[in-house]
Parts: C-alpha cells; sequence; structure tokens
C-alpha cells in the first residue's frame, strides 16, 4: 500500500511539471505586458521600466524564467502580485478555503440527492419515479450554471427579498448571527453548484447500480431470505459505487470550473473569482499560481479517488 | 446521421429483419422508441430553420439604437423587448443563436477529428507511441479547463482579432481553443475500440487477404467505432454550446457588438430588477438548445451503442 501511494506520487510528479511547462509557455507567448501600466503612465521614466523588467527576469530567455519560477515555488516563493502588492501564496491562502467550503457543501448536497435518487430509480427501472427522475436530471445537467444562478437572484433576492445576493467575506457579527448571514448567503451558491453536480451524479448512479442489480450473487442474496433493503445497501449499493467514484473523482476539474462561474455570478472571494481578476488585469504571478493551484487539487482528487477505490474493493491489488 | 436514412422499417421487427433492414434504418427504428429524444430532433429542427431563415423575415437590425424605447418588455413591435440601448431582442438573439450553433457544431467537429486522430494512431499502434499519447491525453484531462480556456482566450484574443479581424478571429480562437480541449474521451472511447475491433476475425481475414494498416483502419476498423463516437460528438455539441456561454458570461468571449446568447445574460445582468425579460429569453434558448441536444444524443446512444441497449 505504502509503495503502491508513493509510486502514484511518482506519476503524478512528471504531470504536475507537465501541467506547469504548459502553463508557464502559455503566458509567457502571450502578447500580454505586466508593466504595460507604466509604459502609458508619464510620470514612470522608460528606464525605470526597464530596470524593474530586468529586476523581475522578464526579458531572459523562456527556459531560464520557467526554472527560476520552479526553483522559487519550490522554496515556497511563489512571486509577488503586481496589481494588489500582496505576496502570493497569502493572496491564495485567503481565498482558497472559501472555495473549498463551498464547493465542499454543494458536493454533499449534490451526493445527498445522486445517492438515493439514483438507487431508487435502478431498482425500480422504467417506473414512473425513474422516470420523472430522469428527465429531472436531463434538464438538471442542461441548466448552465450562470443561468440557473441568474434564475435564483431573480427569484430569491429580487422579487421575494430573502436572500442576499452579494457574497460578504467581512461580516461584523459574532457567534450565532455570523453563522446565520453565512448560511444565508451560502444557500443560492451551494444549490447552483450542488444540483448540476447532482443531476449528472444521479444518472451515473442510476446506471452504476443496474449494471450491478441483475447480478447472480443479488439473486443469491434474496434466496437467502435477505430483506429487500439489507440486499440493496449491502449488497448491491457497496459494489455499484465503485464505478461512480471514479466518475466523480474524473468530474473534479469541471467542477472547479462551475465554481468559478459560480463565484463570478455571487461575488464570492474565492480563487476563481480571484483568477478572473487576475486575468482582467494581466497580472502574470497571481495567475500562474491559481492555475497551478488547480491543476494540483485536480491531481490530489484523481489520487484520492484511486486509493478509495482500492479500499472500496479488495479484489483491486496494489502493485 | 440516424436521421438521414428514412426508415423503411415501419412494420414489426421480424418482418423488417426478413426484410433486410440496413444497420441505419435499424438504428433509425431505436431512434424513435426514445420520445423525448425523437420531440427534441422536432424542436431543434425548428429551432435551426428559425434560426437560418428567421433574420431573412424579421428584418430589424441588430444595432439598431433607439433610446426612446430603453429595456421595454416584450411587445408587438419588439417580441422579445429591448436592451439598455432599445436594440431589438429577437433580432439579436438570431443572430448570436446562429454564431452559438456554428460555434458548438465547428468546435464538435475540431473535438472528433482531433480525438478520432490520436486514438486511432494510438489503438492501432502498441507499445511506446499508445503510451505517449495515453500520458498526452491523462494529462489533458488533468488540466483545470475552465481557467485555461479564459487564460487562452484572454491572451491571444487581441493578436487574432488583428489577423482575421474581430469575428472571425474569436470565432477561430474559441472554436480552437473549446475543441482542443474535448477531445480526450473521444480519443480514450476511439482507442478502447480499436484494441477490440483489430482482434476480430473480419479484421483478420482483411489483414490476410494482404489489406494495407491504413486500408484495414479507413475501411474495416473505423466504421465500426463510429457508433459511439457519433454519440459522444452530439454531446460534445451540447457541452461547446455551453462553454462558449460560459466564456461569454464571464465577458471573455465574443466582444458587445456581436451578441451571442452569452454575452446577452452577460450585458443583462445588471438590469435584472427592471428587465428581467433580456435574461430569460437568451438564457432558456441556451437551457432549450442544450436539452434537446442531450436528449437526441441520449437516443442515438440507445440507438448506436449496442453495449448500453438494456432490452431492445
Amino acid at each position: 500500500m505504502g509503495s503502491y501511494i508513493l509510486r502514484r506520487l511518482l506519476i503524478a510528479l512528471p504531470s504536475l511539471l507537465g501541467i506547469s511547462v504548459v502553463l508557464f509557455t502559455v503566458l509567457a507567448l502571450a502578447p500580454g505586458d505586466p508593466f504595460e501600466e507604466l509604459a502609458t503612465n508619464p510620470n514612470v521614466p522608460a528606464e525605470v521600466r526597464l530596470l524593474l523588467r530586468a529586476k523581475f527576469g522578464l526579458d531572459d530567455p523562456i527556459w531560464q524564467r520557467y526554472v527560476h519560477w520552479l526553483m522559487a515555488m519550490l522554496k515556497g516563493d511563489w512571486g509577488f502580485s503586481f496589481i494588489s502588492r500582496v505576496d502570493v501564496d497569502t493572496l491564495i491562502a485567503k481565498r482558497v478555503p472559501v472555495t473549498l467550503a463551498v464547493i465542499g457543501a454543494s458536493q454533499l448536497l449534490a451526493l445527498a440527492v445522486a445517492l438515493p435518487v439514483g438507487i431508487v430509480s435502478a431498482v425500480r427501472p422504467y417506473s414512473w419515479f425513474d422516470r420523472i427522475a430522469s428527465t429531472l436530471a436531463f434538464v438538471g445537467f442542461s441548466l448552465p450554471t450562470f443561468f440557473t444562478g441568474i434564475l435564483l437572484i431573480l427569484v430569491f433576492s429580487i422579487k421575494l427579498d430573502w436572500l442576499p445576493f452579494v457574497f460578504r467575506a467581512d461580516i461584523a457579527a459574532t457567534g450565532w448571527p455570523w453563522w446565520w448571514e453565512n448560511i444565508k448567503q451560502s444557500i443560492m451558491p451551494i444549490t447552483v453548484l450542488g444540483l448540476f453536480q447532482g443531476a449528472s451524479w444521479t444518472r451515473y448512479v442510476r446506471s452504476a447500480v443496474l449494471d450491478v442489480v441483475r447480478l447472480d450473487y443479488v439473486t443469491t442474496a434474496r434466496s437467502k431470505g435477505l430483506a429487500e433493503h439489507v440486499v440493496v445497501m449491502k449488497h448491491v449499493v457497496r459494489n455499484a459505487l465503485i464505478p461512480v467514484v471514479t466518475l466523480v473523482a474524473l468530474q473534479m476539474p469541471a467542477v472547479f470550473g462551475g465554481a468559478i462561474v459560480t463565484e463570478q455570478i455571487f461575488r464570492i472571494p474565492g480563487i476563481g473569482s480571484l483568477l478572473i481578476d487576475a486575468i482582467l488585469r494581466n497580472d502574470t504571478p497571481v495567475i500562474m499560481a491559481v492555475t497551478f493551484v488547480f491543476s494540483c487539487l485536480v491531481i490530489v482528487f484523481n489520487l484520492t479517488a484511486d486509493l478509495l477505490y482500492g479500499w472500496l474493493d479488495p479484489r483491486i491489488s496494489y502493485r | 446521421m440516424a436521421g438521414s436514412t428514412p426508415a423503411s422499417a415501419t412494420g414489426e421487427t421480424s418482418a423488417a429483419r426478413a426484410r433486410g433492414v440496413s444497420p441505419w434504418g435499424e438504428a433509425w427504428r431505436r431512434f424513435r422508441r426514445h420520445k423525448l429524444a425523437l420531440a427534441s430532433l422536432v424542436v431543434l429542427a425548428l429551432m435551426a430553420l428559425l434560426l437560418l431563415f428567421g433574420p431573412m423575415l424579421w428584418k430589424v437590425a441588430i444595432n439598431d439604437i433607439d433610446f426612446s424605447a430603453r429595456l421595454q418588455s416584450p411587445s408587438l413591435a419588439h417580441p422579445l423587448g429591448t436592451d439598455d440601448l432599445g436594440q431589438d431582442l429577437f433580432a439579436r438573439m438570431l443572430y448570436g443563436g446562429r454564431i452559438s450553433l456554428a460555434v458548438g457544431l465547428a468546435a464538435m467537429l475540431m473535438a472528433i477529428v482531433v480525438g478520432v486522430l490520436i486514438g486511432a494512431i494510438a489503438g492501432i499502434s502498441r507499445g511506446s507511441v499508445d503510451a505517449a499519447l495515453m500520458w498526452l491525453t491523462d494529462l489533458f484531462l488533468s488540466l483545470p479547463q475552465l481557467p485555461l480556456l479564459l487564460l487562452v482566450i484572454y491572451l491571444f484574443r487581441d493578436s487574432l482579432k488583428a489577423a482575421f479581424g474581430p469575428e472571425v478571429g474569436v470565432f477561430i480562437l474559441i472554436v480552437f481553443v473549446i475543441g482542443g480541449f474535448r477531445w480526450m474521451p473521444v480519443a480514450r472511447l476511439v482507442r478502447a475500440q480499436f484494441f477490440s475491433l483489430r482482434e476480430k476475425e473480419f479484421v483478420e481475414a482483411a489483414r490476410a487477404l494482404g489489406a494495407s494498416v491504413p486500408r484495414q483502419v479507413v475501411r474495416h476498423i473505423l466504421p465500426n467505432a463510429l457508433g459511439p463516437v457519433i454519440v459522444a460528438g452530439t454531446i460534445d455539441v451540447a457541452a461547446a454550446i455551453i462553454a462558449e456561454s460560459t466564456l461569454s458570461f464571464l465577458g471573455l468571449g465574443f466582444p458587445p457588438d456581436i451578441p451571442t446568447w452569452g454575452r446577452l445574460l452577460f450585458d443583462a445582468k445588471d438590469h435584472m430588477d427592471i428587465a428581467a425579460h433580456w435574461a430569460l429569453f437568451p438564457g432558456a434558448a441556451i437551457f432549450f438548445t442544450v436539452l434537446t441536444i442531450n436528449f437526441i444524443g441520449d437516443g442515438l446512444r440507445d440507438a448506436l451503442d449496442p453495449r448500453r441497449v438494456l432490452s431492445s
């Protein structure tokens, strides 16, 4: 087991390196210039600008800059934001927990919807419940998150005035009021993300359970006289969840993508809106670091899925 | 596509089989059983016709500014209302829908071509070539797609605009970027199909008769691997339309003078309290297009992907 984790990590490392090379090259080849603002500012003489460029190493060849960046990254120096004038790692450390909280809560919601609905649909395929659930699932993942977000804001914030539509990170209250405010402002973003994910997972769960429910060992379990819920929960679901775990992990990039949109709609100060701000203002070190953090998160989730897979299914041996 | 072959099999299955129905006819028969897919095909066809011929009948310019008719609700003069500059939303939606659909189709084609190419090369050649291509596929799968999409588009938009003009430049860029990030599932599908097909007896027979490798691939393996690819391609159109709308919605897609549905939503979201219709119509248009395409994809899966059929 230990050596398996080690080897999986060793496989993940070249991928991370590959991703960082791709990201760095794209950024380096791009025509944008982080010092553009200085160039148009008449108070900054051209020599100062050139000196700054030389100081930050913007005139070196690309591979030299990449090695330089990689070394700094490994030492924990993630660079300095040109726009906010703060170290990139403090900026990111401030934003990541918000994003992870919103994504985590929405994934829990998605599972809470997808597991029961998918299982009941598959146990009674082509019943009325299954038909309605399948149609709703189609509707759910055909609704783009930006449109659901707008609809929710329209209904609950503008028409009914129940929920705030701008997410505030600096709520002054403490204790219970603080929690209450945070729950109120998180309901809509979490619903948007959670229902979108839940809709597509419902289909995965349904088809995975359907694959298992016809197998012989399930018939055996029934003929032993086990109660139906024992057969379903202990015999069917446990085995059906194995492929679902992989699919959920493979969806992670899409989940983070959806989080960017949601953060933008509800103005949540998370890592996704940080990325968009950075892109719009050409803040190269922040862009590089945030995209890299996204890649790391995705790879970490893939790794977790592989490990969970083996834990769920003892037939898989780590070799 | 399945719909291009008219159904000769109107009667019972056994009767149809006896008369010798082509594989496409059989697929169409199975497709028609999926009522929602059939209904979606009709709705989508109607929408496509409206987008194609609508601008010829509704001759209002998309950039016809009229400050006396700002943010109006739907009326006879403006069936879908107007935006904050008094521009007619119906005309803008018709124009934007063409672009959204064109982006979806072009990006799908790009994803399919790249995916089939890489999947076929990996599937037919064993060893290091296969391993390298699959490593590349996995690398692309673990890239964070939306951040990269945003990044590439933002960084290269201006230079392409200068080279091809604003409309064509952004179109090329968006199609290439969306297509370039969606080929991986197709490549994996094609590779898996090739692995099982290339050991089948009919391919072996072709090989024994002296067919060259390209001929084996093009004449014998590829046509049999196409079913799942068509299904994946259909879903890809929907995904590409969502991707384009997302980019435009984030303000990083098409410029404001090219009103795609996502761009309309982006412009509308600051006026939602007084002009909800402005956001609702393009949003609903995206939703219905994507929904119908997804249903058609589901119907095609029943029709073309024999592994998935539970009871026929």
